[in-house]
């Protein structure tokens, strides 16, 4: 039987069987580890250097309005007693502060970030899916139905902990303040408002009617298909606040785009002189040590200003040339002997 | 599992069972016992109980069970912190694939069972003999049993065709050994001979001992008519032995299928673990203890949380009892035991069955390990073991079949003082004989075996000129010997031999036209250069193990009466007539010369006896032969007597061929600085002389100890001489570290440093003191500060034992290579064993996790495959592990920023498929393909597998680096993008640092750090690994575009979430600033590391590596070559196996098959007056019973 079989057995010679396979087998040698170490960090201080200076000429302008201290000019508004506070900060700028401008409110040690904060919402509810109207998901407890057990639109600890300062700027122009033009529109992302968040159809002809038979978040002030009163298609879901709020942030320290300064006399940008910011005080921050803050910025094409990247790419890049000079003494002084 | 069952299940019933009793031809009565019967069953699972049963047994396995505790976690809503999916996927994927492999196992097993139990058998049922399936042959039943068939079940040997009731078997398949067994059955069966009736009418009764594993042991009775007779294992035939030279036999069916020893014996596999193995369950329950450690860092963290801000920031997210730290703290821990899980390397365990599964497919299928010879590619039969391979610092070699082919080759000669078997050119030079060297041509005689070769023309010349001399040599060579032949067709000769030495002789002088050709208990006839001649056998004189030489006396049929005797030249020379003395000193320089050359001698002499003389010697042998007391030491001084004063003929040199490359092999081996370790049963003087002619022993040793003593106090005291004189200063007390690992203590003996190579042989007598409990840690130093160890006379069981005791006190891997079934025992022991296949013999390679045909494919397994595996398998380790830590300390730092909530960093789908689609391919082409350098520079630098035996490349230590490289490229990939992110947004004002947009961003830097990690790992890109890694990242972008496109949320809406985070983030330049920064930040540090390390403390992969950057544009180097170092001055031993002779059984014709009708006769009947006298016996015998 074995000879009819002869070399039956035998493996099949290809490449592949016997580990045979072509291959590229770079090897970490100095010709190319000490010029690569240089190149590399040259390229970095290049442009790091880019990035640094970019980020300097962007401009801006930081206001905490908490009223943590008793000298800040809301510090009567941040009583947990006080209600349709108004209060009034001053800034005053000496040179163009170029546009477009965006106008930011800023929270600090608010953990947007903590994992049952940011799942208690209801994503099908917000897709405008009125069946989840009568029957919130379980995530969004205890925010899923009010006392009397009415399911709460739009549900969960997210939505009812919607930002609600509101913000007008006056500028200073003999003598008299001249309202800023704040554009509301277009803040929030285009998949956002687009895709990812649908209001409900409209029963006869109207959102409030499909809200039927629901409640309004309890912290809110309104329902939601009367969030902004002087546009109703900036309403429901499709709120742009509202669907800022809603991309909740990374890390406890965050801002978050409210208007962008883009029109009339100010689309170059703010010209220097005094200005005064109304704050409409209602969200409390200071029980949990949180600060408020109000921002203006205006962005390159690396976006808003981060000294980091530039300062990390300066000092890799400078790290790398340094070591690319270690290494090329160690390799011209201990390069191993050929003999083995 | 369901063999287990069964398996418990049968045992229950064995123990009931204390001794079994049975009647032939009765299956209603042994029904009552419900013996099992024939059929075996292998397979574990059938087609109803293969689901459940399987998914019972993976079930049991901690990584499965791990998945199942994690995935209980995450049903409770309060912990659960991923969704399900994240676990199931995975669970389901490695149950799925352990599924299919063993579905396909047990169907293999089931084929096999299926042939097995449809053999088909005779079997006397009712009177009648039927063809019987295997599986159907019930416990009582009588089989009959044709030559060259397989026995079917355990059987009592009823009775046989040849004289005596002799039936001859092969126990090849059960225990390795390839020569027959002679197995008789009782006078009283026997006499059934094969009459149908009579044996259907046979009611013995059988009581013996239940199923048991022993091989050698059967104890039991049989009652017949009332008699009872005693039963020993020489009446039983076991499973799976092979029927020979019987033309039939009857048995009775003892024990059947489960129950016979081959079955019994079958199935105790013990499960071989690597060293990585054990290294790992230490790791992973360190890891288990890591996980806690840092879930519990992050509960406290949770606590202190909620207790600072939690409790204020109610406003936002109040708790229905308000907030409770500790509750939460303790949701918390489990919450983040389900994040953190993935430091714990659960599927590591999958991808390392594949990597190894892989592995051991290149070993089935390299053709360098492939003998065209015999039709044997080498074979992985473990899969399990291959990184192991590259660690061995002890390998176990048996002898005979292993580094010896066992095939003895008539190879030189001295006669009369002139040397044959050189091939000497014009000049008069030695010439190597190659294949290419013209043969001898043996093709005038007729008779000549077409397998012998020689290569020296002189010597046949001589004898066709009918040199006297020449022609006594031959006539010795054919009449002196105990060889059995076998003509089964005219001219068509086989010897039975008892040493192949022997068979050697016989077959060079049948070549040289001195045909042995078949004996009598009073004659042996020879062909003498084509003409009949029969010789009257008169005595043989046996061999021992003392008188190192046989003799017969015979009788020529010119009625001459010689004494041809051949021995040990010692032996010989010492009883050489004075007048020999010239011929002597020539003879002596032709014995160095071969002795020089490994070859086993024998001198040769002969004596012309006087017939009075004998007639008187004869009569006294008769009177010692029958001596009741004392007898050998008689017999032996009447023997001295005769062989005296005899006349030199000359000296035979045969070789104990090696098998080719092996002394190539064991320098390469001890290159790598593994020690080599022989073990055989052969006597001293062989294993010495194979040590010297495989390099193991040299001339250049600074010495070579011997250890022979009788007595336990002489063999301590010889191998403390030897120890002290290896190292005068070494300590009366081992140095020994003793460690406690887990509750097992360790004795460690260290290595001691010795100058210069020494040898040590120590005999098997000595051994079994040395093994003593007391004297073994001796023993041990002793023997590992030698060079070259080599065991002699040893037993099965003593090379078991010392396997054991250098597996026990070196922390080192052990290889035992054999082929026999004295192996098989030191195979199960090492930590890995080689079975040599190819040969008759199976048992050793059944018992063995790799065979192969040749001992010289060791270096490759080793030095090539071993040292790959090892070198594949460390980097995945290290690579598997660095990428999964990384991955998961990420999220550790992100328990800082999100309130220790448990809140991942990933997507959930990132999380789900990181390891098993994005991260899978380009370690596994990794670890498949990756080579540091090629097989021939493997075989160059043996010294490349030295960091295999010290465990460099994956160890504790490693692995603690392991632990700080991916702390390190954790905290730049979540702490970079922190940073950069950090108040930033999109270059149109928009959002970035939101959450999802953050975990992109850190799962993006991740993949790509971990890939650009696994580069730098990679030596040896091939295609796969360009495609798989390039693939895996294409992969990753497109299903994450996928997933996060504005389709798959209007489909799916909630279960991706993630809708748009792509596009918005991945279009920033800052993202993939931020991304390069940090895949810089991981990898450049290692590269500078790493290439600082090359030049300050290069390794010698560096300098092996480098030293091949260089000889690029030169061609490849040549296969190392070894000079011939055969040159030694020692006298060799001689040629004979070292077990008593056969002589008894030659002269007692026991042994002897009688021609009945198969074999034509060649000389006339008359001539042999005992052979005819037997069958005329023998058939009154069988007329005898017939009639009765």
């Amino acid at each position: 039987m074995k000879k009819e079989e002869e070399g039956s057995e035998r493996p099949d010679n290809t490449a592949f069987t016997q580990q045979r396979l072509p291959a590229w087998q770079p090897i970490l040698s100095a010709g190319i580890v000490i010029p690569g170490f240089l190149l590399i960090g040259l390229a970095f201080i290049g442009i790091g250097i880019a990035l640094f200076l970019t980020s300097q000429t962007i401009q801006v302008l930081e206001r905490d309005y908490t009223g943590y201290e008793q000298t800040s000019p809301c510090f009567t508004c941040s009583s947990p007693s006080a209600k349709n506070c108004t209060c009034e900060i001053t800034f005053s700028l000496d040179k163009i502060f170029t546009g477009p401008v965006f106008f930011y409110y800023g929270l600090t040690n608010y953990y947007q970030s903590f994992r049952k904060y940011g799942v208690s919402k209801d994503d099908n509810q917000l897709f405008g899916d009125t069946t989840y109207f009568k029957n919130p998901q379980d995530s969004c407890f205890p925010y899923q139905r009010d006392s009397n057990s009415r399911p709460i639109v739009p549900c969960g600890a997210l939505p009812n902990s919607m930002f609600n300062d509101t913000f007008e700027l006056f500028h200073e122009v003999n003598k008299t303040k001249k309202r800023v033009p704040l554009d509301g529109k277009g803040i929030a992302w285009w998949t956002d408002y687009n895709i990812k968040y649908r209001n409900p159809s409209f029963v006869n002809g109207s959102l409030a009617n499909a809200f039927e038979g629901t409640e309004k978040p309890i912290n809110w002030p309104t329902s939601a298909y009367e969030l902004d009163p002087t546009d109703p298609n900036n309403n429901g879901f499709l709120n742009q606040d509202f669907l800022v709020w809603m991309r909740r942030a990374a890390l406890p320290q965050f801002r978050k785009l409210y208007r962008r300064i883009t029109e009339g006399d100010y689309a170059a940008g703010l010209p220097a002189g005094d200005y005064f910011l109304t704050i409409h005080y209602n969200y409390p921050v200071l029980n949990f040590d949180g600060r408020k803050m109000v921002v203006f910025s205006n962005v390159s094409w690396m976006g808003g200003k981060n000294d980091f990247l530039g300062i990390a790419y300066l000092v890799v890049g400078s790290l790398c040339v340094v070591m690319s000079v270690v290494m090329l003494i160690v390799y011209a002084k201990y390069k191993f002997k050929e003999d083995s | 599992m369901g063999s287990l069952l069964s398996a418990c299940g049968l045992k229950k019933k064995k123990k009931a069972e204390e001794n079994r009793h049975l009647r032939a031809n009765d299956r209603e009565f042994n029904f009552s016992f419900q013996y099992a019967n024939n059929a075996i069953k292998t397979s574990r699972y059938n087609i109803f109980t293969f689901l459940p049963l399987n998914l019972f047994e993976q079930f049991q396995r901690l990584a499965n069970a791990y998945f199942v505790f994690l995935l209980m976690l995450q049903l409770i809503p309060q912990i659960s912190s991923l969704s399900w999916f994240t676990t199931v996927v995975p669970l389901l994927l490695v149950l799925s694939i352990t599924l299919a492999k063993d579905l396909s196992d047990d169907i293999t097993r089931h084929k096999n069972d299926k042939h097995v139990n449809n053999r088909e058998v005779e079997v006397l049922i009712d009177g009648e003999v039927k063809k019987e399936k295997w599986m159907n042959v019930q416990v009582g039943d009588i089989v009959k049993l044709e030559n060259n068939e397989f026995v079917t079940a355990d059987l009592l040997l009823l009775s046989s065709s040849e004289p005596l009731n002799l039936v001859y078997i092969e126990t090849a398949e059960l225990d390795g050994e390839t020569n027959l067994k002679v197995k008789q059955a009782l006078t009283v069966t026997g006499d059934l001979g094969n009459d149908i009736q009579r044996l259907a009418a046979f009611k013995g009764e059988v009581h013996c001992e239940p199923p048991n594993n022993r091989l050698d042991r059967f104890t039991g009775t049989l009652t017949v008519s009332g008699e009872t007779l005693a039963l020993d294992n020489e009446r039983i035939l076991l499973r799976g032995c092979t029927l020979r030279n019987t033309e039939w036999c009857f048995g009775l069916v003892v024990f059947g299928g489960p129950d016979t020893k081959l079955m019994q014996n079958s199935g105790k596999t013990v499960f071989k673990r690597t060293s990585i193995d054990r290294l790992m369950n230490v790791l992973v329950m360190f890891i288990f203890g890591f996980l806690a450690f840092m879930c519990t860092i992050l509960s406290i963290g949770n606590a202190i949380w909620e207790y600072q801000e939690g409790e204020s920031f109610i406003a936002f997210l109040p708790r229905p009892d308000g907030a409770n730290a500790s509750l939460s703290a303790f949701l918390t821990f489990w919450s983040y035991v389900i994040i953190l899980n993935t430091v714990v390397p659960i599927s590591l365990y999958v991808s390392v069955e594949i990597l190894r599964l892989g592995n051991s497919y290149f070993i089935d299928w390299d053709r360098k390990m492939y003998h065209v010879k015999s039709d044997t590619p080498a074979q992985a039969r473990t899969t399990t073991l291959n990184e192991e391979l590259g660690q061995i610092k002890y390998i176990f070699s048996d002898k005979t079949g292993t580094l010896t082919q066992n095939i003895m080759t008539f190879n030189r000669c001295s006669i009369n003082g002139k040397s044959y078997g050189d091939v000497v050119d014009f000049a008069g030079q030695r010439v190597e004989i190659t294949e290419k060297t013209e043969k001898v041509d043996f093709s005038w005689n007729p008779l000549a075996d077409p397998k012998f070769s020689f290569y020296d023309h002189q010597l046949v010349e001589a004898v066709k000129q009918g040199s006297p001399a020449v022609q006594d040599f031959f006539r010795l060579l054919a009449l002196c010997h105990t060889v059995m032949p076998e003509e089964k067709t005219e001219g068509e000769l086989y010897y039975q031999a008892q040493s192949p030495d022997e068979g050697a002789l016989v077959t060079a002088a049948r070549n040289f036209g001195f045909v042995f050709r078949s004996r009598t208990p009073e004659s042996i006839s020879v062909m003498e250069m084509g003409v009949p001649t029969t010789y009257e056998l008169l005595a043989v004189l046996d061999f021992n193990n003392v008188r190192k030489r046989m003799s017969v006396i015979v009788r020529s049929p010119k009625g001459r009466l010689i004494l041809y005797c051949k021995g040990a030249d010692t032996m010989i020379y010492e009883r050489l007539h004075p007048s020999c003395s010239k011929i002597m000193e020539v003879t002596t320089e032709h014995l160095n010369e071969y002795a020089g050359e490994g070859l086993r001698t024998l001198a040769l002499a002969c004596k012309d006896l006087d017939e009075e003389k004998f007639a008187e010697w004869k009569q006294r042998h008769h009177v010692a032969s029958t001596a009741m007391d004392d007898r050998e030491a008689k017999l032996d001084a009447i023997y001295e007597e005769i062989e005296k004063d005899l006349q030199l003929l000359g000296a035979s040199a045969v070789e104990d061929k090696l098998q080719d490359g092996v002394p190539q092999t064991i320098e390469q081996l001890a290159q790598a600085d593994i020690k080599i370790w022989v073990l055989t049963g052969d006597k001293q003087e062989t294993a010495e002389n194979i040590g010297y002619s495989c390099n193991m022993l040299r001339e250049e040793m600074k010495d070579i100890f011997i250890v022979a003593a009788n007595t336990a106090a002489e063999v301590r005291k010889e191998l403390v001489n030897a120890r002290k004189k290896m190292s005068p200063e070494s300590g009366d007390e081992p140095p020994i570290m003793k460690s406690r690992l887990w509750g097992k203590k360790s004795q460690v003996v260290e290595d001691e440093k010795v100058d210069g190579e020494y040898g040590l042989v120590i005999n098997g007598h000595s051994l079994a003191f040395a093994l003593q409990k007391d004297m073994q840690l001796e023993l041990l130093r002793t023997a590992c500060m030698c060079q070259t160890v080599i065991c002699c006379r040893v037993t099965p069981l003593q090379k078991a034992q010392v396997v054991e005791l250098v597996k026990k006190h070196k922390n080192a891997v052990t290889l035992a290579i054999g082929d026999g079934a004295n192996d098989v025992s030191m195979i199960k022991t090492a930590h890995i064993g080689v079975g040599i296949s190819g040969q008759e013999g199976m048992q050793a390679v059944l018992s063995s996790d790799f065979s192969f045909a040749q001992f010289r494919y060791l270096q490759r397994l080793l030095l090539v495959h071993g040292r790959w595996s090892y070198l594949r398998m460390c980097k995945f380790l290290r690579y598997f592990f660095y990428k999964n830590f990384t991955f998961t300390f990420v999220h550790f730092w992100y328990g800082f920023f999100c309130g220790f909530s448990a809140q991942t960093v990933y997507d959930e789908w990132f999380i789900t498929l990181y390891n098993l689609v994005y991260t899978a391919l380009p370690v596994i082409a990794l670890s498949m393909f990756d080579q540091d350098v090629n097989d021939r520079w493997s075989f160059q630098y043996p010294q490349l597998y030295s960091p295999g035996q010290l465990n460099q490349y994956f160890s504790k230590m490693a692995f603690v680096r392991i632990l700080l490289h991916s702390c390190y490229s954790s905290l730049i990939l979540f702490f970079i993008p922190w940073a950069a992110m950090n108040d930033t947004v999109r270059d149109d004002g928009k959002e970035i640092a939101d959450y999802q947009s953050f975990a992109l961003l850190a799962q993006t830097c991740l993949l790509i750090a971990v890939n650009v990690q696994l580069g730098l790992d990679t030596c040896y890109w091939t295609a796969v690994n360009q495609f798989f890694l390039w693939g895996s990242l294409s992969v990753y972008f497109a299903v994450t575009f996928t997933m996060y496109s504005n389709g798959m949320y209007l489909i799916f809406t909630s279960s991706f979430p993630f809708i748009g985070a792509a596009r918005n983030s991945l279009s920033q330049p800052n993202v993939w600033l931020t991304i390069f920064l940090t895949t810089i930040l991981c990898s450049l540090p290692v590269v500078a590391q790493r290439f600082l390390f090359i030049q300050l403390k290069p390794t010698i992969n560096d300098k092996v590596r480098h030293k091949v950057r260089q000889s690029k544009a030169m061609p490849l180097p040549p296969p190392r070559r070894f000079p011939r170092r055969r040159i030694s001055t020692r006298r060799s031993g001689y040629a004979f196996s070292h077990a008593r002779g056969y002589g008894d059984l030659v002269t007692s014709g026991g042994f002897l098959r009688i021609p009945i009708k198969t074999r034509p006769t060649i000389f006339p009947r008359s001539e042999t007056p005992v052979a005819d006298s037997t069958p005329q016996t023998y058939r009154a015998i069988y007329q005898e019973s017939a009639s009765s």
